[in-house]
Parts: C-alpha cells; structure tokens; sequence
C-alpha cells in the first residue's frame, strides 16, 4: 500500500488538509474526512452526476477524481453556494419549480448548473438540456429541473 | 373586506388540498443536507464488502479467509458458515420461498452473495473482499425460463428438490415454482371457438431494473446491554421490514427499530429485505459494533431487485365489429434462482388478473407459471404494483394487434370496447370491480387536444410518400391501473394485512404532527399529508409536521409501493383527523351553549347555524381542549389514531397519446409528442401530481426505449453498470403535456386514488404502440421492446424501408 499524502486545498472558501493515501478518491475525501455529505454517490464510474462539485471552476465528477490531484485547488461543493444566509437563486429556484423529488441527485444538479450559468448566463432550452446531460436525475423527468435553470438565469441576469 | 375575500383569504392561509403548496421536504436537500444511508456514521463502524459468485451456476468447495484476514484494516470475513449458528444462512422470502443470506454450499446465479469481509473502511474491505478466495466447480446454467422445466434441465435449487410447493400449490418440475389461474376458462375457450376473429401474439416484457439514483444500503447497530437493534434502511416499508427482522432473528420486535431516513429513489428496488441487510444485521450481533452495508451501482443492478421478466402471450376473440368477447393471457415468468418477487401470500403473479383492462370482456382466462432461473431473484413492482405493467402492456398492445386485423381505427376499436360510465362499479370477468370511471370523456379530450385526426392524414401522407426519410407513428393507450393495496381481506404480506395508520397530535397553540407508517422517497408526503389535515381541520399546513419511517414513533403500517400511500394512509390520515373534528366540535358546542346540531363548519372554525358571529376557531379550541373547560366527562388533548383498512383497491386511469418519427435509415425513434391525461380522483396537490407524471413518463420512455438486462448463454450479466444499463438524460427525455379529468373515488374518504405509477404502466404500451403503429402498414403486428436504435435499425432493413 502506498504511503498517505498530505493535501492542501479550499473547500466553500475555508482552507483544508487531509491526509490520504494516493488512491482515494475525492468524493470519499470530502464524505468521510471533511463532513460534507452533499455530494452523493449514484455510481463510482462517472456517469450519474451525484457526486458534482467545482474543481478549479469546471464542473467535475468527484468520483473520478483523486484527492491527491486537488493539491491547491478551490473546491466549491452544494454546501458552499448559500452565502451569507441566502440561498443561491438556482437552490431558491428548484424548490420554487419542483425541480427534485428525493433530492439525491439535486445537490450534484444544482452544482452543474452552477457552473453552467457561469459559463452560459443565458442558456435556450437545448443548452440547458445538454448541459445537465451528465447529471442523472430518476425522478423529474427533468422538464421542472430546466424550468428551474431558466428561472434562475434570469432572476441572475436581473440582478446583474 | 367582502365577506368571500375574508373567506377565501382564510382558505388560502390553510394552503389546503387542491393547491400547489411548495414542498416543505425541499428545504434541506436544496442545501445537501438530507440524510441518506451513506451520510449516517456510527462511532466504531465497520464496513461491510460482499464477495460475490463470478459463476451463474457453480458448487462451492471452499472458501480460503486466511489473505483477506491478513489484510490490513480487515477484522472478520464472513460466511454461511458463521451464519449458521444463529440459523440466518437463509432467510424466507416475501414470495414464500427461502432464499441463501450467503451462498450455501452453492451458487445460483451470478454475483450471488458469499462472504461479506468486515473491515475499517470502504477501501480496506473491497481490498479483502478482493483476497478471499473461493473455490467453485462450474454447474451448467439455465438462463431461458422456456427450458427451465425440460426433461434433463439441471435442477437449481437443490434444497427444496424433493419439496411438493415452494408456498403456492404444487410444482410438476424441480425447476417450477407455480402456476397460477383466473377467470372461467371453458368460458373464454368457448367464445374463442365461436368467435369471429382471433388474434394471437407473443410480447415479452424484458427484465429490467427499477435503478434508483442512491442504491440500497444499511448501517445496523447492535446494543449488547440492552438487546436493542437499531437499523437505518433504505426500506420503503420499515414496519414490514421490522417483522421480518423479528421473525428471522427472534429478537423481541418491541426492541428492533428500523428507521428509513431520507431515501433517495426507490420505485420498488426498496421494498425486500435483501441478503446484504441480514448480513450487516448478523455481523453488528456478533461484533458488537454498528455496520454499514451500501450496494455499488453494479451490485445493485445485478441482485438486488429486478423486475419483470414475463414472456407473455395475448389472445383476443372478438366479433367482426371489433367487440371482443374472450381474452387468454398467459406468461412464463422468470423468477431468477429464488422466488423473492414481492407479492401478497394471495396473489403469487400479483394484480395480473387487471388484465382485462379498461374493456369491458364477457369472458376471460389468465395463467402464470413460474419458473427458476440462474438469474437474480428480486421480482419488485417497478413504479407499479405487483404485475400490472405485464397486464397493461399485454391488453394494450392487444387491442392494437386486433384493431389491424379489422382494419379497423386504434381510437375506434378502445370505444367499441370501453367499460362505459354508468356501468361502474363494474366487476371483471376476472373478479376486480373497478370503482369508478369515465373512460370514454377522457380518450375524446385528448384526441381532441392533439388534434388527432389531423396526425393521422399526415400519417397517411408519409406512407404514401417512398421519399419520407421517416415513418410515422401514433400510439394510443387507455389503462386502468389498480393501486392501493388492501383491503386486508384481500391482501397480506407474510400475515400481516396491507392496512396503514395515521396518528395526529395536536398542541394547545394549534401545531400539529402527524405521523405515519408510510415512507417517502421522493413523493412530497411531507406536504401533501399536511394539506390534507389542513383541509380537513382547519389549520395551515405550514404548522403541520409529518413524521414516517420511524418505526419507533409511527403507528405501524406497510409503507410506500403500489402507490398505496394516498388510497390507504391518505385516507388513515382524513378519518384520524375527522376523529379530532369530532370533538373539537363537542368542545365549540360546549363553549358556545349550543348542541352540536346547531353547529356548522367553515373552513377553520364552527359556528353557529343563523348566527354568524357566534363561532369557535380550531386554533381556539386547540387551547381549549388542554384546560379544565371541556364537557363533563371528556378527557384533555386533541389526538387520534385510525387504522384503515380500504374497502376496495382504487383504480386510477388515463388516456395517453405518443407521436413519434422513425428514421429509416438509423432507426432513431424520436418522441414528437407525448400527451398524458391522468384521472386520479380529487387532486391534492397538483404540483406534485404533475411531477410524479413526469417521472413515471420518463421512466417508461426509459423501460420502452432503452431498458433490459441481457444475460449470455452461461448466465454472465451483459450490462450492469450505467454505462450499459440505459438511464435517459434530459438530451432524450422528451417533453410532456399533462392534462386530467376528475372522476372521484366512491369509496375513498377524500374521492382520491393513487397516481404516481399510472405514467409507467401506460407510458409504455403507449411507446410501444407508437413506435409499432409505425410499420403497422409494413404488416408488422409486434416487436418487442426496448426499441433502441439498434433494434429499431434492424426491423427497418429486414423491411427494406432503408433503401435509398
Ligand atoms: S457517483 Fe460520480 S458520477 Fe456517479
Ligand atoms: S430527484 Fe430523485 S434522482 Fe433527481
């Protein structure tokens, strides 16, 4: 077994260290050793989405990626994005269009598409279709989960 | 203010049944704070990793621990073996037969539980899992049930060879589980021998996987001092599950507590008692400390829970006109390697006999004989109740087979047929009686909205033109569903009767918690219960709090599945909260020196019959009923508990309309649209209806277009990961338009049925039907789902329609 490794980064802004061995993955590092359970697991192999955090402001499968790798990075996770007591418009605006169910795959969602409005702050239907295309959701149906991108883009773009 | 807007402003306030009330569960998964299996840690928790069967069909000869002992971080492997001593090496199943917690002496199908190795985390318990090692001598599989009871078929379930049943009258072959009848058969043969027209199709529903975004998991804690088991589970009905623990481990039930958590998904996978869950509880035992036990998403694919697997035949008689006079379905089902399917003790093919549909059929026989397999058992209702998607998906795809061979409209052939509004309640030739209906309103509206003769000019067109790059197709579909299991005369699981409970407590300044012995995985009952007391006792939801899925604090009941919660805990929750009206309204009476007959009731309070101005708010008497000042003789509090048990099941329907466009020359299917008319009785939340519609759509586009299993001739899985295994994204989902029509429940105390599996059970015939009505002109009569490009490719070029 390889030796532990000492790994520095920001997590939702707030310096962390953990001390892993080279193989553990990321999602397990921030479940088990730093208490944040938003991010799930649907699947270990990079294909459900639950697991989406902000790595270096690119939306990017924490199961597919080693702690180890994330030496000085900024990490943005679901827990990160309610700041100063309010909500993120795009947590406000799921809850406002039923856009989650059982809310597994809703932290990982909302993570993508916060990203998503960063990179494309007004989206049409079809970006915002293909670009949650890697986030997995099994019971929306997604129709409320795009409506509730939309509104949240916008009530974004209206306050600038 | 007018006196209707003071009146609708104290509706509003309640936001009661019939609004769009925002879910009140939302506030912490928004935030990621939900609790899920995986999320709950216990001091000096171990971790569990199932060693699993690379074999479909093997003996086992030994089992070598010592590398994986020698691993570090590993504290114990274990096997049936260690299991035996407490006599948990195998467990009953809720289908009646047994079934191995760990593979004793053999295995019977592929990735079959064999050791669970014990270690400090994940990593080092897959690290030993990895280094046990088994010695297996290689038996030959059976993977088609067709050959499952041939002369020479291997036997597969050695331990119970010699046994006359497995729990459901006698078996002809050591492979055959059951069979099991309904309906007159000599009728419905003689209305074949005298009908005019036959049809005859076989339709296989695949096996398929209801795949949950979170998989199945537990953390078991065993107190040795006091004896006391406390188990967090994803389980969809803890209280059943509480039972079963208590039958197999002979702990005193009273000292078991299942608590369900926040669960992430079920649609059926959540409802057994699986192997990894006994063994986690068995080791927390013996080790004495708490365990936890979460399925890989390839684990969860391959054992836990499929569905379907029925390989059905569909026979109509009918008279020329299209009026069908007899129905003989059968289908050979595919129980895998022990027969876990979840199903009533009555009901071994569960609700099949649903199978006459929304028709009304004068004769009717039906017969499922089940066999075993070397394939995973499991058996759950997939976003339905126990067998009714097979029933639906034949009686649909049914009356499209005949409507072709007449010649005749696929809207036509289901009017001609309709059981018709006032014939309700109307009892089926195969014993249900459907409680209310209007089926023929709602195809009408929707062929309306959709504008269909219009699609089928523009249908016929395409056909007519060789250059069309598509083909077109309409797929109609108008179910019944049957949910909302009970009545307990009926239905049982294990002998415990499929009643559920609702206890309401009230506090003197008018919060109320209400809790229930369903389990939400996503269906909102946090906020549609409480609508329902607000409604019902005139205190705003806000201040309602729903609790389930505890076991020590909810009244027992059978939990969430077969959309029972509305039909059954809707209904518990109504009566509780009407015991407390009841004596709320002693007390208003007793304030107000009236009798009770004087009184009335208006949205929050009562007052007095002429005199407006005299009333009593339930909030008032909330206070009230926790003083001194209260009739003679009647107690403080305003609490209620209700037990109910349903009269009938409900039957929820729907009319649904797809259009789709083929490509010829790539077989791509695309939805251009999809049209869902729902009738679920009384709406109580309409936000929350309409989401359970879009879900249950998207996961029959998911079974239809995409989903199945495949297993090779030696029993080897061909697509357990997501990778293989199709879950639609929102690229392929399409889009959906709901409508309804309201037709109250006559037996259920607030008019409503169950709804959150009628998009899965007719969503898939109606995919069906679509892409099929596409070559209906081709001469094609059927073709099996899932209709991915591939297969859909394949029926295009052995039709030479992709000939350029
Ligand atoms: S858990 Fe990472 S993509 Fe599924
Ligand atoms: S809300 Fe359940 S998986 Fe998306």
């Amino acid at each position: 077994m390889a030796t532990a490794k000492k790994v520095s980064f920001k997590l939702n802004g707030k310096p962390v260290e953990v001390t892993v061995e080279p193989r553990e993955l990321l999602i397990h590092s921030l479940r088990e050793r730093l208490a944040h359970t938003g991010p799930h697991i649907g699947c270990e192999t990079s294909h459900c989405g639950a697991c989406t955090v902000d790595l270096n402001e690119m939306s990017v499968k924490a199961c597919t990626v080693l702690t180890v790798q994330c030496e000085g990075a900024e990490i943005t996770t679901i827990e990160g994005l309610e700041q100063g007591g309010a909500l993120h418009a795009l947590q406000q605006a799921f809850h406002e269009e039923h856009g989650l169910q059982c809310g597994y795959c809703t932290p990982g969602m909302i993570t993508r598409a916060y990203r998503l409005l960063k990179e494309n702050p007004n989206p049409s239907e079809q970006d915002i279709r293909s670009g949650i295309s890697g986030n997995l959701c099994r019971c929306t149906g997604y129709q409320n989960i795009v409506k509730a991108v939309q509104s949240a883009a916008k009530k974004l773009a209206a306050a600038g | 203010m007018s006196q209707t807007a003071e009146l609708k402003e104290r509706e509003d306030k309640l936001q009661g049944m019939g609004t769009s009330l925002l879910r009140k569960e939302d506030a912490k998964f928004i935030r990621g704070q939900g609790s899920y299996i995986d999320d709950i840690k216990l001091p000096g928790m171990l971790f569990g990793a199932v060693v699993r069967s690379p074999y479909a069909h093997a003996r086992i000869k030994g089992i070598d621990k010592a590398k994986a002992l020698a691993c570090p971080g590993v504290v114990a492997v274990l096997t049936a073996d260690d299991l035996k001593p407490v006599n948990l090496h195998w467990m009953p199943t809720l289908g009646g037969d047994v079934q191995a917690v760990l593979a004793d002496k053999k295995v019977c199908f592929q990735y079959q539980e064999v050791a669970m190795v014990l270690a400090s985390d994940r990593y080092a318990a897959y690290d030993g899992a990895a280094l046990v090692e088994v010695d297996y001598e290689e038996l030959p599989a059976i993977v088609d049930p067709k050959k499952s009871m041939a002369p020479d078929a291997p036997i597969i379930r050695e331990d119970i060879q010699d046994k006359k049943e497995v729990g459901h009258g006698p078996r002809t072959h050591p492979n055959h589980i059951f069979t099991w009848e309904a309906g007159d058969k000599a009728a419905a043969d003689a209305a074949f021998k005298t009908a005019e027209i036959t049809v005859r199709e076989e339709m296989l529903n695949p096996r398929v996987h209801p795949c949950p975004l979170e998989t199945c998991g537990c953390v078991a804690s065993f107190d040795k001092p006091t004896g006391y088991l406390t188990v967090y589970m994803t389980s969809q009905a803890p209280h059943l599950v509480r039972t079963v623990l208590a039958m197999l481990s002979g702990i005193a039930e009273s000292k078991i507590r299942v608590i369900g958590g926040d669960i992430g998904g079920g649609f059926g996978n959540k409802v057994p008692v699986y192997p990894g869950y006994v063994v986690a509880i068995v080791a927390s035992i013996v080790t004495g400390v708490p365990i936890k036990w979460i399925e890989s998403r390839i684990d969860n694919i391959s054992t836990t829970g499929f569905a379907r697997d029925y390989h059905g035949v569909g026979e109509l008689a009918a008279d020329k006109d299209g009026r069908i006079k007899g129905l003989r379905f059968s289908a050979l089902a595919d129980h895998g390697a022990f027969n876990s399917h979840v199903s009533a003790t009555k009901f071994p093919a569960g609700l099949f006999s649903i199978c006459t549909g929304s028709y009304a059929i004068p004769n009717a026989y039906a017969r499922v004989d089940a066999v075993y397999t070397n394939k995973a058992p499991g058996g759950v209702a997939y976003r339905c109740s126990l067998r009714v998607t097979e029933a639906i998906y034949l009686i649909e795809r049914m009356m499209d087979v005949l409507a072709l061979k007449l010649g005749l409209d696929k809207a036509e052939i289901r009017r001609r047929n309709f059981v018709r509004s006032d014939q309700f309640p109307y009892t089926t030739s195969l014993g249900w009686t459907l409680d209310s209906g209007a089926y023929h309103p709602a195809l009408e509206k929707v062929l309306k909205a959709v504008g269909y003769e219009g699609l089928r000019k523009e249908q016929a067109a395409k056909r007519a033109d060789p250059k069309s790059p598509t083909l077109m197709g309409i797929g109609i579909s108008t179910f019944t569903e049957i949910v909302g299991a009970g009545p307990t005369k009926v239905c049982d699981i294990l002998g415990v009767g499929l009643f559920d409970s609702c206890e309401i407590r009230i506090h003197p300044t008018g919060g109320v918690i209400a809790r229930l012995g369903t389990m939400s995985q996503g269906q909102g009952h946090a906020t549609t219960y409480a609508q329902i007391i607000a409604t019902e006792l005139g205190l705003p939801a806000a201040d309602i709090v729903v609790e389930e899925g505890d076991t020590d604090k909810s009244p027992y009941g059978a939990g969430t599945w077969g959309s029972r919660s509305t039909p059954v805990s809707g209904a518990a929750t109504a009566m509780a909260a009407r015991k407390i009206k009841d004596k709320a309204k002693k007390i208003a009476a007793h304030l107000l020196e009236v009798s009770e007959g004087d009184l009335e009731w208006e949205i929050d309070r009562f007052k007095v019959k002429g005199n407006p101005s005299q009333a009593k708010t339930m909030k008032e008497i909330c206070m009230v009923a926790h003083t001194g000042n209260l009739p003679a003789g009647m107690e403080q509090g305003l609490n209620a508990v209700t037990y109910y048990d349903p009269p009938n099941l409900t039957f929820p329907f729907g009319a649904y309309l797809c259009v789709v466009d083929v490509d010829k020359f790539t077989g791509e299917v695309k939805v251009r649209r999809f049209y869902a008319l729902d009738d679920c009785g009384t709406r109580i939340n309409p936000m929350v209806i309409e989401g359970q519609i879009h879900g249950g759509l998207t996961e029959a586009f998911a079974v239809a277009m995409g989903q199945q299993i495949p297993f090779d001739e030696n029993g080897n899985h061909l697509g357990n990961s997501l990778m293989d295994y199709f879950l639609p994204t929102a690229v392929e989902t399409p889009k959906w338009e709901t409508d309804h029509t309201v037709t109250l429940c006559p037996h259920h105390p607030l008019g409503a049925k169950g709804v959150a599996e009628s998009p899965h059970v007719g969503g898939i015939p109606c995919f069906s039907n679509a892409v099929i009505d596409a070559f209906a002109h081709l001469g094609v009569t059927h073709m099996d789902m899932p209709h991915s490009a591939w297969r859909v490719w394949q029926q295009c070029n052995t039709l030479g329609v992709n000939k350029r």
